[in-house]
């Protein structure tokens, strides 16, 4: 059986099947017994798990998280929401030195298996602080594995994948995808049929949203859905618009990637990120690598400049990678 | 200071400013969020933590500061930042995301800067800790006078940060006030589920600080108490943890459901306790209490009227303010 769930839902099952089986996850979080993570991930599990499963945390990021790097050391598999990535500043080091490098470093001795949930990204005016995306100051750090599913059939998918994987996964949801109220009406296009029971989804594999044969559009989290609206709107001007959604960052599909822009020849790389050292430039070198012959013309990026985000509407409206700005690129790349 | 009638009214006027700013917004924040609640709607999105309840805390600290002092709060500012005397025009239209704002529509509720006044304000929890003691520290450095306040809530008092500053604090004897307003919430977390001791005014003897607590919510003793600890800060006698039990009235922000509290937690209204308290003490008469608050809600009502005439910025704008020394 399956039904039409958003992200939100469609997670939150993986881990409660997970979590039903295997008493080495447990959750921790601020807030997570009472309120169940920033996405209701969780929802429910305080009554059902009990306060020794679902742990709600004082706001110490650097110490619960840390514990959770600890806990995995020590054979559990800690599930630990941080709300809006913005907030790994506090806490950056257990990310950055501790959690990635530990099986490295012991010489694949020690493992580190935790999965870190974290909601990216704005559009909904909340500032520099409480907007950014932030995947590839993430994805920058050696031994993370980083997913970052955009629809509700690879958000339980992928988070079967991370609870069953040994090491140390951060898997983003952008706030707008999850199909949470306070974000609005869900995005159709983040809908899915879900199937009852448990599935997995490899990470590492790009996915073809739509074919096209003119151009290739890649995104991830809320920009593979503007580049769906703008493909969308390029049909009808007689443009065929490939959509790739990278899904996985690390592993990252690059012959994916280099597959879908042979075929097209012409590349635009939408990112709600950061443009410079970034997601961007990568997906850009990955095809350079391979072989810039494929280019027709020289790809476009269409991201969020190299500015703090800003808060009131009409500026942060104009930054932000839309459907409009994708296909304006789009049609540069015809013209 | 003694607490003359003249100072109380102070704290009486200021409170009925800092509530009727935050119950215009409140109005505002509503506006095209209804049936169908979304943070980013309306004309003042994103997300609002409004401070009604915490009045006291703003009024009672902020009068025992001076110019030269400066001031760094949290994600739920208003409160400290009318106490203060930010300009509430220039506020009204930050909220609104409007040219005429203190940022220019950059920062947002959580983000007020207004250097006239010495205040600064983040949206990370503890983030202001280090940044108020690094305040102190420049004076000191200067020879310049002027203190420091940090304004956090008790939820923040559990961030590395607090800790890791209150130890610099007590070992190089800053002068930093550091003002735990304890709401008895950090979102839907209670002080008990989160912290390992019932007053955080008592962890100050961990770091070498003075530690006071006033459980009362009212203006009066707040300022007794934050006088003591800006006289000791001063004296170059170091640090205080201020713990004021204060309220949150109106949910951790708006949206908030707030079905975790149970019914026997429901806050006191500091307001209408401290009107009853003043007119018994024959400081002003019930007419003179309620044409200062009359006055109070005329005031941010032309706040409002200010910052919804006031113009957007242009989409372009959004590329200048990233480096000083650039052309705007
Ligand atoms: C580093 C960091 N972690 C988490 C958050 C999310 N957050 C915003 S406000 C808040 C609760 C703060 O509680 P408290 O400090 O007691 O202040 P109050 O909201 O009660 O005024 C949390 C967890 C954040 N903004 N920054």
């Amino acid at each position: 059986m399956s039904r039409i769930l958003t992200m939100a839902r469609a997670g939150r099952e993986a881990l409660d099947w997970e979590m039903e089986r295997r008493p080495e996850i447990v959750c921790l979080g601020e807030d997570v017994f009472k309120m169940g993570g920033i996405f209701g991930t969780m929802d429910g599990f305080g009554a059902k798990y009990g306060p020794e499963r679902v742990i709600s945390t004082p706001i110490s990021e650097t110490g619960f998280i840390g514990m959770a790097a600890g806990a995995a050391m020590a054979g559990m598999h800690p599930v630990v929401d941080l709300a809006y990535i913005d907030f790994i500043g506090v806490c950056y080091n257990v990310l950055l030195n501790c959690a990635s490098k530990t099986h490295y470093m012991s010489g694949g001795a020690v493992k580190v298996p935790m999965t870190l949930l974290i909601g990216t990204g704005g559009g909904y005016n909340n500032a520099a602080q409480h907007s950014q995306c932030l995947h590839a100051t993430v994805a920058h750090i050696p031994g993370v594995k980083v997913v970052y599913p955009s629809n509700a059939y690879d958000a339980k998918g992928m988070l079967h994948t991370a609870l069953r994987d040994d090491n140390f996964v951060i898997y983003l949801t952008h706030k707008g995808t999850a199909g949470v109220g306070w974000m609005g009406p869900p995005i159709p296009t983040t809908l899915a049929e879900v199937p009852e029971e448990p599935y997995t989804v490899p990470f590492g594999r790009v996915k073809v949203y739509r074919e096209g044969t003119d151009v290739t559009v890649t995104g991830l989290g809320m920009s593979v859905h503007e580049a769906l609206k703008a493909a969308a709107e390029l049909e009808k001007e007689g443009i065929s618009v490939e959509v790739v959604d990278l899904r996985s960052l690390v592993p990252l599909d690059r012959e994916g990637i280099m597959e879908s822009v042979a075929k097209t020849g012409r590349l635009v790389v939408t990112d709600e990120d950061y443009l410079s050292y970034g997601v961007s430039g990568e997906v850009i070198a990955t095809v350079a690598e391979r072989d810039p012959g494929v280019f027709k013309k020289p790809p476009v990026r269409v991201t969020m400049p190299d500015i703090p985000i800003p808060f009131s509407r009409p500026l942060e409206q104009a930054v932000l990678p839309l459907a409009g700005r994708i296909a304006d690129a789009v049609r540069r790349l015809m013209s | 200071m003694p607490l003359t009638p003249e100072l109380r009214r102070g704290f009486w006027r200021t409170m009925c400013l800092s509530r009727a700013f935050d119950d215009a917004m409140i109005a505002l924040y509503w506006e095209g969020k209804l049936p169908i609640f979304q943070f980013g709607a309306g004309p003042l999105p994103g997300e609002l933590h409004c401070s009604n309840g915490a009045e006291p805390v703003g009024a009672g600290v902020c009068a025992a500061l001076g110019p030269e002092d400066m001031i760094t709060a949290d994600h739920r500012p208003h409160h400290v930042a009318v106490a203060r005397g930010v300009d509430l025009d220039r506020m009204a239209a930050e909220l609104l995301g409007r040219r005429t704002g203190l940022s220019q529509g950059k920062g947002g509720h959580m983000h007020i800067y207004d250097p006239a006044v010495n205040f600064a304000s983040s949206g990370i929890i503890a983030e202001g800790m280090a940044v108020a003691a690094g305040m102190a520290l420049a004076r000191r450095l200067q020879k310049r006078p002027g203190i420091a306040v940090a304004f956090i809530g008790e939820g923040a008092a559990n961030q590395g940060a607090f800790h890791e500053v209150c130890n610099m604090v007590g070992l190089w004897k800053l002068p930093v006030v550091v003002v735990v307003q304890d709401n008895e919430w950090a979102v839907s977390t209670g002080k008990r589920e989160s912290t390992a001791v019932e007053r955080n005014s008592d962890r100050a003897s961990a770091y070498a600080m003075a530690g006071e607590w006033v459980g009362t919510n009212d203006p009066d003793d707040i300022f007794l108490a934050a006088e003591r600890a800006v006289a000791r800060a001063r004296a170059g006698e170091g640090g205080t943890i201020l713990e004021l039990r204060t309220a949150r009235l109106a949910g951790h922000f708006m949206g908030d459901q707030q079905a975790y509290i149970p019914a026997q937690m429901k806050q006191v209204d500091p307001l209408p306790l401290y009107r009853e308290k003043l007119i018994r003490d024959g400081v002003l008469s019930a007419e003179e209490a309620d044409a200062i608050a009359a006055e109070a809600k005329a005031r941010i009502a032309r706040a409002v009227e200010f910052a919804k005439a006031s113009p957007w910025p242009e989409p372009a704008e959004a590329m200048a303010h990233v480096f000083a020394g650039e052309p705007a």
